[in-house]
């Protein structure tokens, strides 16, 4: 909050367009939003990698590409280590001579839920201990939802997706989801950050912020899916604020592993079920044999959002 | 916006031999030439007058179909845009007087049935 990196819309308004138009991610998407927003909170020519995810597979539909800055593709578990070997292809051509010296290039991965909290788990950790210079970008929007809605290990306790079916067995995915932000930030690296597309002026000052250290850097953007997510596609904005004035999903980031600051406090902490209400997949959360669960959950989301302030509280 | 619908589509008839290795794609942004207004059942449309150019709008739309001259926002690239609805959603300016092309009060940007018999690849 002390920060003076200020994001003016007017400033920033007439840069080209990183990723154009003509993708095929469906309409009302959190993703394109929130690559735009991260682009072009960036002044230097960068380098992207994707994982595999719809993303990846919707920007680049054979012989087309939505990508206006170089773009690499490998695999869908190894975007990290696909942006390793640029940034350090980048570094060796500079120590050769082939690259002014001073020539700033910003590294970037994106990588899904799935590709970040399952798949491509080990190889983000392996990029954040080598210590390169970039940034790890996680669009989470908590299920598989590219190969049709799987539940993933950021899918939250009580969702319903094609694998954790709501019915009489079970009330949507049984286990809580993955605390990826925290763990990430286990690694002592310079910069990790959770962060939501309503709140651009945030989002893009992390993103500033980010790019900014020297080190690896990471962010985890709650990106809605309103096929997923079964709500209206012009909710999707208005449904990241709900999650964030929920407490459900905090925006906050932590500096060298220790240093905590919560960048937005709601006047009025909601409950979590006003969160729940926007979308199809909780529905079933409010029949009253599930009571328990939302209570359950409802005890979770505070109890979280007490240790993140208990952790800022701690580092000031 | 004319640069835009102006920009080159790749070739997709291309026999096997003649497909770049390893897939490689050298020219950038050629999704441009695809166009994905055909996806949109409402349309948006905006009162300029009545517009403040705070840019949200912008700054939200998941398919840059929001084309900018000099600084400010200029209708909207109805090439690209799916309808999604988050510009009339995100729009944080009530209008005083009735909005020009609908006639209601309301947002700067609303949105209106696609009728369908317009072309797609036009713009305002």
């Amino acid at each position: 909050m002390t920060d003076r990196i200020r994001v003016n819309l007017r400033d920033i308004v007439n840069n080209e367009e990183r990723l154009v138009p003509g993708h095929r991610l469906c309409g009302g998407c959190g993703e394109p939003t929130i690559v735009r927003q991260i682009l072009h909170a960036i002044d230097t020519p960068v380098v992207l990698s994707t994982a595999t995810g719809c993303l990846e597979v919707s920007t680049s539909v054979f012989p087309y590409t939505s990508w206006n800055v170089p773009w690499i593709h490998s695999a869908f578990e190894n975007a990290a280590t696909t942006i390793s070997g640029a940034e350090a292809a980048y570094k060796a051509l500079k120590r050769r001579g082939n690259l002014p010296v001073d020539e700033e290039i910003t590294f970037i991965a994106f990588g899904g839920d799935g590709a970040s909290y399952d798949i491509g788990f080990q190889f983000i950790s392996g990029a954040l201990e080598r210590g390169h210079k970039f940034l790890y970008v996680c669009l989470n929007n908590e299920a598989y939802m590219n190969t049709g809605i799987q539940r993933s290990s950021a899918t939250p306790r009580g969702a319903h997706t094609t694998t954790s079916p709501a019915g009489e067995v079970i009330p949507g995915k049984v286990q809580w989801r993955k605390p990826f932000t925290r763990i990430m930030a286990a690694h002592d690296i310079p910069y990790v950050a959770q962060a939501a597309p309503h709140n651009y002026r945030d989002l893009m000052r992390k993103v500033k912020k980010a790019v900014a250290v020297d080190g690896p850097a990471v962010l985890n953007i709650l990106a809605p899916c309103p096929r997923g997510w079964r709500h209206a596609s012009d909710q999707t904005m208005a449904i990241t604020k709900l999650a964030a004035d929920t407490c459900y999903w905090p925006l906050y980031e932590v500096e060298n592993g220790h240093k905590f600051t919560v960048n937005y406090k709601p006047r009025e902490k909601q409950p979590v079920a006003e969160w729940f209400k926007t979308q199809g997949r909780f529905r079933h959360l409010f029949r009253p044999a599930n009571e328990w669960l939302l209570e359950e959950i409802q005890a979770k989301v505070d109890e979280e959002w007490a240790q993140l302030l208990h952790d800022e509280e701690c580092s000031s | 916006m004319s640069e835009r619908k102006e920009a080159q589509a790749p070739e997709l008839d291309l026999p096997w031999k003649e497909v770049s290795p390893g897939g490689v794609v050298d020219k950038p942004g050629s999704s441009v030439a695809y166009i994905t207004g055909t996806w949109r059942s409402m349309r948006p449309l905006r009162d300029h007058d009545q517009c403040t150019q705070c840019l949200i709008c912008w700054i939200m739309c998941p398919d840059a179909a929001i084309p900018i001259e000099d600084g400010k926002v200029k209708g909207f690239d109805y090439a690209h845009c799916k309808g999604c609805g988050i510009c009339v959603e995100q729009c944080p300016v009530n209008i005083k007087e009735p909005h020009c092309e609908t006639g209601e009060m309301g947002k700067v940007i609303q949105m209106v049935p696609e009728s369908g018999d317009e072309d797609n690849a036009d713009d305002e």
